[in-house]
């Protein structure tokens, strides 16, 4: 179907970014093949054209990393804070100069729609470091004692949704206060870790400060296990932040734990429908609803059902789905193959369970791994998809009576990382607020993030917070 | 007429008892165990807890937590006042069985109990001070109201430490119970009767009942059930050895307890805040503020 109100193509032009056809661990300053030499593919999930060649870190490379970072410490946590924060500076200032470049690269390696990673993802990059940098010296304020230490080694386990924003939050507060890294990306996501090493090339950072094993879960789990290590952080599923969590039991070494969510989002029957569905799109549908903290269970008061979801509905069919270069695009490509599967195993689930799925009329690209957004109505609490994190495109719809139901089934989750709220009535939000157990709650928005907020969940989301003063903790010595 | 025999006065015993839900109840396994002081000398039975009873004081932690979080800061601060001035008026007692309980002096006794004493008071103050420490405003870079505070995590375990059967325990129940969360106590082991005999103040001091519940028996044998308890949210293992510190961690993980690691105490020291922010989540909340166009619409 042709309309007069069609857009023309608009893609965004990938010569801005120098791929090369094979890419080494970043090691002590320096490229270098893996130990065992073994290598995987790292492709575009719109396209799955194979991108680069990758070293792929084990446990030897994980030693070596460590190691270096263990050589670096001594000089980079003596450094007088103001000048960590220089380096830092710089960083934040580089990634501004190649945001595009970075932002073309996540988007042909994650398959996010340019949109996003030009607007969302690498301007919060540099914020993050240019936040971060400003505590380096500034850690006697913080609030953690007078001259609070560094812990050490951080070692760092970072997923695929936000391959280089989850990098900023991890590596800017461990520098900051005076931790070296090793850092692993996931596996499918691994070339803007690597770009990110030439940017501390250029900075002029000291050698072993900063590490990076791309790899697979085999070298996250010798580096969560590794004994010089003092500092484990983890962004990923509640399944393995399980697991790291029994891996480090008994242990000195310091724990944060960023996982899984399954985000309630409540529309109150006073709430400003318009902006109500566009906080349920961008809840649900920003990443593709890859996002730990997304609004994956729309909770809807009875009354308004219909009025709102016949909006909903009108909204998903203007999503333009396709090539994530295009500055248009809305949605773009899941991230894998594996991913596509999970998502679809648990939307046929909803299915097979006796929930009503609705998807948006739109063409699928042949080559690539894509989703159509989806809802599902009829969902009760019992349903896997209210329950277990789809993460991805699909919402489920609930609906109650009651704000106190609202925040019952808002709150029956294992899962506490994030909730939405939208009514015009403040005494309302400041109640819901209050008695809703998330770590953020969005209130007629949804989905914001910045360097100062804190961030981190309850209850099975995880501990520590990422973001803000909160977040320096997490890097340092506080007794 | 009367009889001239110097009789000496009989004393009465106490049965010491477990304090849940703001109840005194026997173990429910009928169970007790001889408690003696340092050289041996009988001082009482006391109650030898069953999992059963943790699991009934998790069940009385969780149905008290939500009204004690839901108290004002000054409420809970003038609580907390409470329990002070009542040990203040039992502080010979308590001066007795910390001296029995841990082979001390009168006069080294008495310092523990009053920088127990103490310790509740500096609590008390914090209730409604850790707020705007540890929370406050974040200046992001949008048109939005952005605010963190913090909140209690929920129900807490708390392995009371060994060896300082009083100071160190209200060193550890304080800094718990006053940021609104409600805890589940394991007493020392050779040294409950100080912590049974602290239920008995608490019961009078206006705290509601199941805020604290104080049990004596076995950490080895509670903590396995309390850490893998998926009521509980965090788990204080200062009363525990290394190796059921890092079973009960494992434990722990099956729910992602919050987790606070045995580590090397002087309880006479002043405490930082650290055992308060171990057990307390940070909750941010956005909302926007735009600008108040001709619509009069604020987003």
């Amino acid at each position: 179907m042709t309309s007069p109100f069609e857009y023309a193509p608009a893609p965004e032009s990938r010569a801005v970014v120098d791929i090369a056809p094979n890419y080494g661990l970043f090691i002590d300053g320096e490229f270098t093949d893996a130990a065992d030499g073994k290598v995987f593919k790292t492709v575009s999930p719109s396209t799955e054209e194979v991108l680069s060649e990758i070293a792929r870190a084990g446990e030897a490379d994980v030693d070596r990393a460590v190691a270096a970072a263990r050589r670096a410490f001594g000089k980079w946590s003596a450094l007088p804070g103001s000048e960590r924060a220089k380096y830092l500076f710089r960083i934040a200032r580089i990634v501004q100069e190649r945001s595009r470049e970075l932002a073309v690269l996540e988007t042909l390696d994650n398959g996010k729609p340019i949109k996003e990673t030009r607007d969302a993802d690498l301007p919060l990059v540099a914020a993050h470091f240019f936040y971060y940098a400003g505590w380096a010296d500034k850690l006697d304020h913080a609030g953690f004692g007078a001259d609070p230490r560094p812990l050490g080694v951080a070692g760092q386990v970072i997923p695929w949704n936000f391959p280089l924003l989850m990098l900023a939050w991890k590596i800017a507060p461990a520098l900051a206060a005076g931790n070296t890294v090793v850092l692993k990306p996931a596996e499918t996501t691994p070339l803007s870790a690597l770009f990110f090493a030439d940017v501390c090339r250029q900075a002029g950072l000291p050698k072993g400060v900063v590490n990076i094993l791309p790899g697979y879960g085999d070298a996250g789990a010798a580096l969560v296990a590794h004994p010089d290590v003092d500092k484990v952080a983890f962004t990923g599923s509640t399944a393995v932040g399980k697991q790291i969590a029994r891996t480090v039991a008994g242990t000195g070494k310091k724990l944060t734990l960023e996982l899984g969510g399954k985000g309630a989002n409540i529309v109150f029957d006073d709430a400003p429908i318009d902006q109500a569905v566009e906080g349920i799109v961008t809840g649900i549908f920003f990443n593709q609803g890859q996002v730990c903290c997304a609004g994956s269970r729309l909770l809807v008061q009875e009354s308004i059902q219909d009025e709102l979801l016949d909006a909903l509905k009108r909204r998903l069919s203007t999503l333009r789905l396709g090539d994530p270069l295009d500055k248009n695009t809305d949605i773009g490509a899941i991230n894998s193959a594996e991913q596509l599967a999970r998502i679809t195993a648990l939307a046929d689930q909803g299915e097979a369970e006796g929930a009503e799925r609705w998807t948006a009329a739109c063409e699928l690209p042949g080559a690539g791994y894509w989703f159509a957004p989806t809802l599902f109505t009829n969902v009760t609490q019992a349903h896997t998809i209210a329950r277990d994190e789809v993460f991805g495109p699909v919402l489920s719809v609930l609906t109650f009576r009651t704000p106190d139901e609202a925040v019952a089934k808002a709150n029956n989750s294992q899962y506490g990382l994030s909730a939405g709220i939208w009514t015009e009535k403040g005494s309302r939000i400041l109640a819901v607020a209050n008695k809703l157990r998330a770590g953020v709650v969005w209130a007629n928005t949804f989905n914001k993030f910045d360097p100062t907020s804190p961030f981190g969940g309850y209850k099975e989301s995880g501990f520590g917070r990422e973001g803000g003063r909160h977040g320096l903790e997490a890097y340092l010595d506080v007794r | 007429m009367s009889d001239k025999t110097e009789q000496h006065r009989l004393s009465v015993f106490k049965t010491y008892k477990l304090y849940v839900g703001g109840k005194f109840p026997r173990s429910e396994s009928g169970r007790v165990y001889e408690v003696t002081d340092s050289k041996g000398n009988w001082l009482a039975n006391a109650p030898l807890s069953s999992r059963k009873d943790a699991r009934d004081a998790v069940v009385a932690a969780r149905k008290a937590q939500g009204a004690w979080a839901g108290a004002t800061a000054y409420l809970r601060g003038q609580i907390l006042y409470r329990v002070a001035e009542m040990l203040e008026g039992r502080r010979d007692q308590f001066v007795r069985e910390v001296a029995e309980a841990e082979g001390l002096s009168k006069p080294k006794a008495a310092a523990q109990v009053d920088a127990a004493i103490d310790r509740w008071v500096w609590y008390a103050g914090w209730t409604d001070k850790i707020a705007q420490v540890v929370g406050g405003a974040n200046p992001v870079a949008g048109p939005f109201f952005n605010l963190s505070t913090p909140e209690p995590t929920g129900v807490v375990t708390v392995l009371a430490p060994q060896d300082s059967s009083f100071l160190g325990l209200v060193s550890v129940i304080a800094p718990v119970i006053a940021t609104g969360n409600t805890a589940v106590v394991v007493a020392s082991e050779r040294s409950p009767l100080p912590a049974l005999s602290l239920g008995e103040v608490l019961a009078t001091s206006d705290l509601p009942g199941g805020v604290v519940n104080i049990l004596s028996g076995k950490a080895s044998e509670m903590g396995p059930h309390l850490a893998a308890h998926l009521d509980v949210n965090a788990i204080d293992l200062t009363g525990a050895d290394d190796e059921l510190a890092r079973d009960l961690e494992i434990a722990a993980a099956e729910n992602l307890k919050r987790v606070l690691r045995p580590r090397a105490e002087d309880f006479t020291a002043s405490p930082g805040t650290d055992r308060m922010t171990a057990f307390l989540e940070t909750k941010t909340v956005w909302h926007p503020t735009g600008s108040l166009g001709a619509s009069g619409s604020s987003y």
